[in-house]
């Protein structure tokens, strides 16, 4: 990757401030972040913190109050909202902690729906969906509608209709909190394998373990980041498979 | 994102809550259902009475006398019966009853060379008849001349007419109408029968063929009987005055030209020089216009009535939308969040609403297509075919209009809003 190319993520001051008067919130103090292509940054803080505005923010579903927001060098600043829904479909992949698939809707419907939005033509929206459902391991659960799937199985479906798009960015708002150790494991290494293949990762979470796998940890604290520790290299494997690869 | 996409989405949504959906649509249906078939029942009833007015006769004229209206042409005079005083300071007119000579006098070549045939009319009414002890009272019992029946568009069914020497020489010869001959005869042949009215015989030398589809709102065309005059009065009225005289003009082109020769012919008979008339000369077409305004009024008012539903139906839709867009806000928001445009939010519940206003249209016309096969109090409605169109089309632009907003909520939500809301 050169020097030139742009971030992915290229945030410059970005304050966010809620209600008037006394009742003001600045959930955001002016942050400035730049994520690199291929980078796995793990977003913590507890709550309050501001990590769920930046969530936003950086999902395009909301608008700073101040400052820039760079999504792969396009200011989103500037766009109108039929524009920022193009945006999402296309450069942000959405994975939240409670799913948020649609019910009654198939597995193979759901990850089929970002793609329908962006005009994908039937055939092709298919294949590329059926293929999003075999890498994250539920081929054979096309046909399921959510409430026959477990919360682990759900997460991947969610995965999977994230990744379908092929986006820039890879946005995943506390992805293992409503799963058991085992989901959690399975989401994860699935994780992994996403930025191992090259996508940029942003990942909300207040656990340290979850925070353990990514390239990047940045710690938010009242709206402004206070620590940001890089635990392997962006192009690189994210580091538990670093360590693996270390040990053998 | 091609519009059968969304048409796809909105079918899915639809089908996710059947009974809710199948519910909003017969709001719909009995609305569009009440507007075909209530226009059909007004349509219906202004049919039937345009058929029983003109099954009086096009182009006849009756001549009445007003002897005893204060109304009309501003009459002003006493009460009825020969010599009645008049209460008006204008010129004294003696008011005269129709008689025979007026009749007579109206068919005359030279004055009225419009007038085709005049017959003179003396009512009885309710005349109890007795043939072989079964019992009928004739509801109208008429002493005319033989033209009459040509006049008021009967005709026979079997027998024959009876003639100007019967009238000449009083024969008591009768003719009887469909309802009397088969309440005193049943399936017999009446025909060559004396039957005993009111202590005359009479014999029945014809009966009239049915007067058509006279419904119950209107006295029994068929529950009558017609006799020469001469044979009527004397025995069943008085030598007096006549009813009516029922004048034939040579053409419905001509019925307004004959009306003013009569008017003229028994203003001199009577001796009326100014506006004030003893007699009224009514023009079965007016009569006819008149009673079609007010029926034209009574199916708007139908319509109205229907409409009224309809629109209740179209705020239920608008209604169960707003729920469905509550119910579904986070799907809403989830579709948003993944890229799906305003566009696509507002077309799926624009058509969700459009398919429920319209599925319930296209079998609201069903039902009130089918309906209309069947008989509504007493009227047979006939469906105006304007109304189908227009109830199918404004159940469309209801879909279109009470989903629109409902619709609109749903696109402009905020999609960070939409999914938290729980």
């Amino acid at each position: 990757m050169t020097p030139s190319a742009p971030a992915v993520l290229d945030i410059r001051g970005v304050t966010k401030i809620y209600g008037q008067g006394e009742t003001t919130v600045h959930a955001l103090r002016g942050i400035t972040l730049r994520v690199e292509r291929g980078d796995y940054v793990a977003i913590m803080g507890r709550s309050g913190s501001g990590k769920s505005t930046l969530m936003n923010i950086l999902g395009c579903l909301d608008v700073p109050t101040a400052g820039r927001y760079l999504l792969d060098g396009t200011d989103v600043g500037s766009l109108q909202e039929h524009q920022l829904s193009i945006l999402r479909n296309r450069k942000i992949g959405f994975i939240f902690q409670s799913f948020n698939l649609i019910p009654r809707m198939s597995a193979l419907a759901n990850v089929e729906l970002p793609l329908a939005y962006g005009g994908v033509k039937p055939a092709e929206r298919r294949r590329r969906a059926t293929a999003a459902l075999e890498l994250v391991g539920l081929g054979d659960r096309v046909g399921h509608e959510p409430n026959e799937l477990s919360g682990g199985q759900q997460q991947r479906v969610a995965v999977a209709r994230a990744l379908a798009t092929s986006p820039s960015l890879l946005l995943a708002d506390e992805p293992t909190g409503n799963l058991d150790t085992k989901s959690t494991g399975d989401v994860l290494d699935m994780l992994d394998r996403v930025s191992v293949s090259g996508r940029t990762i942003a990942l909300i979470t207040h656990e340290d373990e979850v925070a353990a796998r990514a390239k990047r940890v940045l710690k938010l604290v009242d709206g402004d980041i206070i620590e940001d520790r890089r635990q392997a290299p962006a192009d690189g494997p994210p580091p538990r498979l670093l360590q693996a690869g270390g040990v053998q | 994102m091609r519009l059968y996409e969304v048409f796809r989405f909105a079918l899915r949504g639809l089908s996710a809550n059947k009974l809710r959906s199948s519910l909003t649509t017969l709001g719909i249906l009995i609305g569009v259902a009440a507007v075909i078939l209530l226009v059909a029942v007004g349509n219906g009833s202004s049919v039937q009475i345009a058929s029983s007015i003109s099954s009086l006769g096009a182009g006849t004229l009756t001549v009445s006398s007003s002897t005893s209206g204060r109304g009309g042409g501003g009459g002003g005079m006493g009460g009825g019966g020969m010599g009645g005083q008049s209460t008006q300071s204008g010129p004294r007119t003696q008011a005269k009853q129709l008689t025979l000579e007026d009749a007579r006098a109206l068919v005359d070549p030279e004055n009225a060379p419009n007038v085709e045939s005049s017959s003179p009319v003396v009512n009885a009414n309710s005349v109890t008849t007795t043939y072989e002890g079964t019992s009928h009272s004739i509801s109208q019992f008429v002493g005319t001349y033989p033209g009459y029946l040509k006049a008021t568009s009967k005709s026979l069914s079997s027998g024959s007419l009876f003639t100007q020497q019967d009238v000449d020489a009083a024969n008591k010869v009768v003719l009887l109408g469909r309802t009397v001959a088969e309440e005193l005869f049943g399936r017999v042949s009446p025909l060559d029968k004396k039957i005993n009215v009111d202590g005359v015989f009479f014999t029945v030398v014809g009966v009239l063929a049915e007067a058509g589809s006279s419904s119950s709102s209107f006295q029994d065309a068929d529950d009558v009987a017609i006799a020469p005059i001469t044979a009527v009065q004397g025995t069943l009225t008085s030598y007096g005055s006549l009813s009516q005289i029922v004048v034939q003009a040579k053409s419905a082109d001509t019925v307004d030209a004959a009306q003013s020769e009569i008017t003229s012919i028994l203003n001199q008979r009577h001796g009326i020089t100014g506006s004030t008339t003893d007699f009224t000369v009514y023009n079965q077409a007016t009569v006819q216009s008149a009673v079609a305004d007010s029926n034209r009024t009574f199916t708007v008012l139908l319509g109205a009535v229907a409409a009224i539903s309809l629109l209740v139906g179209g705020i239920g839709v608008t209604n169960i939308m707003l729920v469905t867009v509550t119910e579904r806000t986070r799907e809403i928001g989830i579709r948003k969040a993944i890229g799906a445009p305003k566009s696509a939010i507002l077309g799926q519940f624009i058509i969700e609403a459009t398919i429920l206003s319209l599925l319930g249209g296209v079998l609201g016309v069903v039902v009130g297509v089918a309906g209309s096969r069947f008989e509504i109090v007493g009227v047979e409605p006939v469906i105006v075919p304007s109304s189908v169109f227009l109830a199918l089309g404004v159940s469309v632009v209801i879909g279109l209009f009470f989903g629109s907003y409902p619709a609109n909520r749903a696109a402009d939500l905020r999609p960070i809003e939409a999914l938290r809301h729980e």
